[in-house]
């Protein structure tokens, strides 16, 4: 492991998507839209956006680093680039710790943003202080990236990459919690959430929104989140092969 | 698929690895490097095995394709690999000025020609002054006059004591090679000094003389 690695890959990637303004635009614009948006659906009913509101704030970070992950890393694969560094004295590590690096920077102020809208401007509270749904959306944020990044070794064209997200997000937000509580859904659906990551991802976000305790569960779910995330690293960092065919 | 390749390369001289596209020169070249899954037998780069990690600081590779970040300058492309490799900036600025890129320092690698992107993928595998430098195809594409100059660059490294191995499917290329290795549909047809091919063939022409060797490998 190398500190200089790290950090040199980390201000890489952040100036390669300082480069795309128009995709940090997007990162930034398009949960505050959507924040907004479910606002508005729910005008009538101010509970329900109190319900979901919060966990929305946290789970944007998940989704937008797992798309954006999963490209960078299909694009680093498919040009040449991670072939060179692999011939590098570079650690798989550092590599790996430079991208979660630079996408918890970015994840954090895309947090920050969203739940200045969420808490500022939408009223939206929570029973726990704000700094700790931004440091959930920051590790959720991680959770995306390394999922990101194992997925990104299954696809060999972005057009693939891109397809991951109904097939693998999608479901997750569907049963995750959000749309219908988990004890209220079928025993096997609730077995397969249970399994899925964003349960507890979701399930964080609710307790830090609801309950001002913050019990055992709830540190259950962080745990389960940071486990997630370091085993698809470690899962990840074994499809970075540095011979190949 | 290589057979039977047996290949020694003197240090401190330019070897030429000639054939024609798909006769296994990227192959050969990546078993080099240590990023080819080798099936069977040893590849061995300065007395160690290829790939290894003490070697990944000694032995440059510029991959056939453009391997650098085309939405970043070529001063953040050298400047990355440069940290990777622990070099100073002062170095990057020399390798710059060496491939002739210091006056495009603060553009987009998009944004550059085929030939000025080959250069900046050159420079960043010249960064860390190896002592084995594996190129692939690095002249593809350029201008004449800007081939005439790398060619030279490629000798006074190699008179420095780099040993260099940089492949071509070009046969005007092969005598600007100290040696040279043909190669055809995965085997070596012949490896000698461009005079010897000449002097064995009974040709004046490199090219004559690689159809000749391919017209006798047949019989």
């Amino acid at each position: 492991m190398s500190a200089r690695a790290t950090k040199a890959t980390a201000g890489r990637v952040l100036r390669q998507l300082r480069r795309d303004p128009r995709t940090i635009a997007l990162i930034v614009v398009v949960p505050c839209a959507l924040v907004i948006l479910v606002d508005q659906l729910f005008a009538d009913r101010q509970s329900v956006f109190q319900r979901v509101g919060v966990p929305l704030l946290g789970l944007f970070p998940l989704v937008s680093m797992f798309l954006v992950t999963s490209i960078t890393m299909l694009r680093e694969r498919t040009s040449g680039t991670l072939e060179r560094l692999l011939t590098l004295p570079l650690e798989k590590l550092d590599l790996l710790f430079g991208y979660a690096t630079a996408f918890a920077v970015v994840a954090a102020v895309q947090a920050t943003i969203v739940s200045l809208v969420g808490f500022g401007l939408l009223d939206l509270t929570a029973a726990n202080s704000k700094i700790l749904v931004i440091a959930l959306a920051v590790a959720n944020a991680v959770l995306g990236m390394a999922l990101g990044l194992f997925f990104s070794a299954f696809a060999r064209t972005e057009f693939q990459a891109v397809q991951f997200m109904p097939a693998f997000i999608l479901p997750q937000i569907l049963l995750c919690g959000l749309l219908v509580p988990r004890d209220e859904m079928a025993e096997w659906l609730q077995w397969l959430s249970a399994l899925m990551p964003f349960t507890y991802a979701y399930d964080a976000l609710e307790r830090a929104a609801t309950d001002p305790d913050l019990g055992a569960a709830f540190w259950f779910d962080v745990l389960v989140v940071c486990a997630v995330s370091v085993l698809a690293l470690a899962l990840g960092a074994g499809t970075l092969r540095r011979r190949t065919p | 698929m290589l057979h039977a390749i047996d290949l020694d390369v003197a240090p401190g001289s330019v070897t030429g690895l000639l054939g024609p596209s798909g006769s296994g020169k990227s192959t050969l070249l990546r078993s080099i490097v240590g990023t080819q899954i080798v099936e069977a037998g040893t590849v061995t780069v300065l007395g160690l095995s290829a790939g290894s990690r003490a070697l990944r600081s000694r032995v440059g590779y510029m991959t056939q394709s453009v391997s650098v970040y085309d939405d970043l300058t070529v001063d953040e492309n050298l400047a990355y690999f440069g940290r990777i490799v622990d070099v100073d900036s002062a170095r990057s600025h020399r390798v710059l000025e060496r491939v002739g890129l210091s006056s495009h320092r603060n553009q987009v690698v998009r944004t550059l020609s085929g030939g000025e992107q080959a250069r900046v993928s050159l420079g960043a595998a010249l960064l860390n002054e190896p002592e084995v430098l594996v190129l692939d195809e690095p002249t593809v594409g350029l201008d004449p006059l800007l081939r005439r100059d790398l060619w030279a660059f490629f000798h006074e490294l190699a008179a420095g004591g780099t040993t260099l191995l940089v492949s071509s499917h070009v046969m005007d290329e092969a005598a600007r090679c100290d040696s040279l290795v043909l190669l055809r549909e995965g085997s070596i047809l012949a490896q000698a000094t461009p005079d010897e091919v000449l002097r064995r063939t009974g040709h004046d022409d490199l090219d004559e003389a690689f159809l000749e060797l391919v017209e006798r490998g047949r019989e």
